[in-house]
């Protein structure tokens, strides 16, 4: 254990996952009071044609080159599902369940072919449907940090914002927000925090490290500034012990760890959180009944 | 009160395909409280939010105090329906009033303990000093209402635009809303609200709008709210219920 630590690689893989995780679930609050959880699924499995496009092209892994890639394929399907909704009859829902399986399968296909050309067996690509974190070597693990810091920040300074942009749209817009470059900078930065995930979590699972932890903290507080801030918590833990956990074996993908151990959290929450967690709203109504029982008895033996 | 802080020439406004407003004219004079009167689906929203930009307009132009609504903007109080948003949102009620200095406040800067009182004080003029510290996801319908009239008192605004405020509200939170409403006609301000109980539209307005995807009639209420004009608006087989009404409590007598 202590060994594993103790190599420098795994250290900085390990930072680079829990500050993933940091982002995510901030970035997964946002989705969430956006009611846009199936979305955020969507464009990570829109994500993988773009990556093995990328590598194609410029015939090596090179993170930042494939990262972009992923994030003009992830746009593009985001584009798409706007464009669908709009201009046909088909609903949300049905555009996104479109999108993410058309995109995937593109992307499962050119795999294929990547995987059959010379040298992409060893490319290391099929770390991105389930996450490879061991994978990284330091040049990645700085891009991903870099990008993942200035997502945070971004939420961090224009709290009051965002904010305001999540409650009340068109209030905003009244008082002089502008809603449409809140929306380009809120795709922005879910498409950003999803792209540099996809290493180390994978397409499949990327959703879950934005869902997961927003929900699990909706358990915890009535305050958003809170809820954010456990969110945050609850991912950076997460991505932190999921890639401790699949460091101990070799060759264990990081993604499917990375959301046990999220799911873990929110099974507490959803027992044991303060707001409306299931034991909690238990023990308070038993409590109110008793209450409620004893003052009627008393009530009786007085009258 | 001659000359117009309010210009709608022209006007149009569709959803899809289908034109909900057309061939809006209107002018309407500072310090006047306005109720814009008409059956579902005649486009009450959506002229609101046409008229305040939240809602693309196919043709015409309005014109606020003599300027686009860009320039005005700062002058301009917008209370939405309370539909509009989700109250399970985790914040407070003084939290949410202070959202309508965020303007002034500025961009990417964080409210003051001054702010934070200025919002305090908007919510005791509401009667919801007590709620303050409320999450809005327990208050009721009526105090939700207020908080939102509280967050719009706080912009200090010129000209306020209210959608529906009396919708599903108490006896109690309507009378409390209709004396802000006074009070900011009686300091100048300008008021237009929509409003959809013909019962009380005299009582409440000095004006009146009469609207069904146009505008009917449009002026001072005392001339322009007529039996002839409401079926007009309505269409002409609606049965004037202030009349039935009328009956009703006298043959109680």
């Amino acid at each position: 254990m202590l060994s594993i630590l103790l190599n420098s690689n795994t250290g900085w893989v390990l930072l680079s996952t829990m500050t993933l995780g940091i982002a995510a679930g901030t970035i997964g609050c946002m989705a969430y009071w956006k009611r846009q959880n199936l979305m955020s699924d969507a464009l990570s499995h829109a994500a993988l044609p773009g990556v093995v496009i990328a590598f194609l092209l410029i015939g090596e892994k090179n993170l930042l080159i494939l990262i972009i890639g992923a994030a003009i394929s992830a746009l593009i399907g985001a584009f798409l599902i706007q464009w669908i909704t709009t201009a046909s009859r088909i609903s949300e829902d049905s555009a996104m369940g479109m999108v993410l399986a058309i995109f995937y399968g593109f992307g499962i296909m050119l795999l294929t072919i990547a995987n059959r050309s010379a040298g992409g067996n060893q490319s290391g690509l099929d770390g991105f449907i389930y996450g490879q974190a061991a994978a990284m070597v330091r040049t990645d693990v700085i891009t991903m940090l870099v990008l993942a810091l200035i997502v945070v920040f971004i939420v961090f300074i224009g709290f009051k914002e965002w904010k305001l942009y999540l409650f009340d749209g068109q209030f905003a817009k009244g008082i002089g927000l502008s809603l449409k470059g809140m929306n380009t900078l809120y795709t922005a930065v879910l498409v950003t925090t999803i792209v540099i995930g996809i290493q180390a979590v994978g397409v499949i699972l990327m959703a879950a490290m934005l869902i997961i932890p927003a929900v699990s903290a909706r358990y915890w507080t009535q305050s958003f500034k809170i809820m954010i801030l456990l969110s945050a918590i609850f991912g950076g833990l997460a991505g932190a012990a999921g890639t401790l956990i699949s460091a101990l074996g070799s060759g264990l993908p990081t993604g499917p760890f990375i959301v046990v151990v999220g799911a873990g959290f929110f099974v507490v929450s959803l027992i044991f959180g303060k707001e409306k967690g299931i034991l909690i709203h238990y023990l308070q109504f038993k409590l109110h009944q008793r209450n409620q029982q004893s003052n009627t008895q008393t009530l009786k033996q007085e009258g | 009160m001659a000359t117009p802080i309010l210009q709608v020439e022209n006007l149009s406004a569709s959803y899809r395909k289908n034109t909900v407003l057309h061939d809006i004219n209107f002018e309407v004079n500072g310090g006047s409280l306005t109720g814009i009167v008409g059956p579902n689906g005649a486009g009450k929203s959506t002229l609101l939010k046409t008229i305040l930009n939240l809602h693309p307009s196919l043709t015409g132009s309005v014109k606020f105090f003599g300027l686009p609504f860009i320039k005005a903007k700062k002058r301009i109080g917008y209370v939405p329906q309370r539909g509009s948003v989700d109250w399970d949102f985790p914040t407070d009620a003084l939290d949410v009033v202070t959202m309508g200095l965020y303007g002034q406040i500025g961009w990417l800067r964080r409210p003051s303990r001054l702010h934070k009182e200025r919002a305090y004080e908007a919510l005791d003029k509401m009667g919801m000093a007590d709620y303050a510290n409320r999450q809005i996801s327990q208050l009721s319908g009526g105090q939700q209402q207020r908080v939102f009239l509280a967050r719009a008192l706080v912009q200090d605004a010129d000209f306020y635009f209210m959608d529906e405020p009396l919708a599903g509200v108490d006896a109690a939170t309507e009378r409390a809303i209709m004396t802000i409403l006074k009070e900011l006609k009686a300091i100048g301000k300008t008021v237009m609200v929509v409003h959809h109980d013909l019962q009380t539209v005299e009582d409440y307005f000095d004006h009146v709008l009469l609207l069904n995807r146009t505008v009917i009639k449009h002026g001072k209420t005392e001339q322009i709210f007529t039996r002839e004009n409401i079926a007009n608006t309505y269409g002409g087989n609606m049965r004037w219920m202030g009349e039935e009404q009328r009956h009703a409590v006298h043959s109680i007598e």
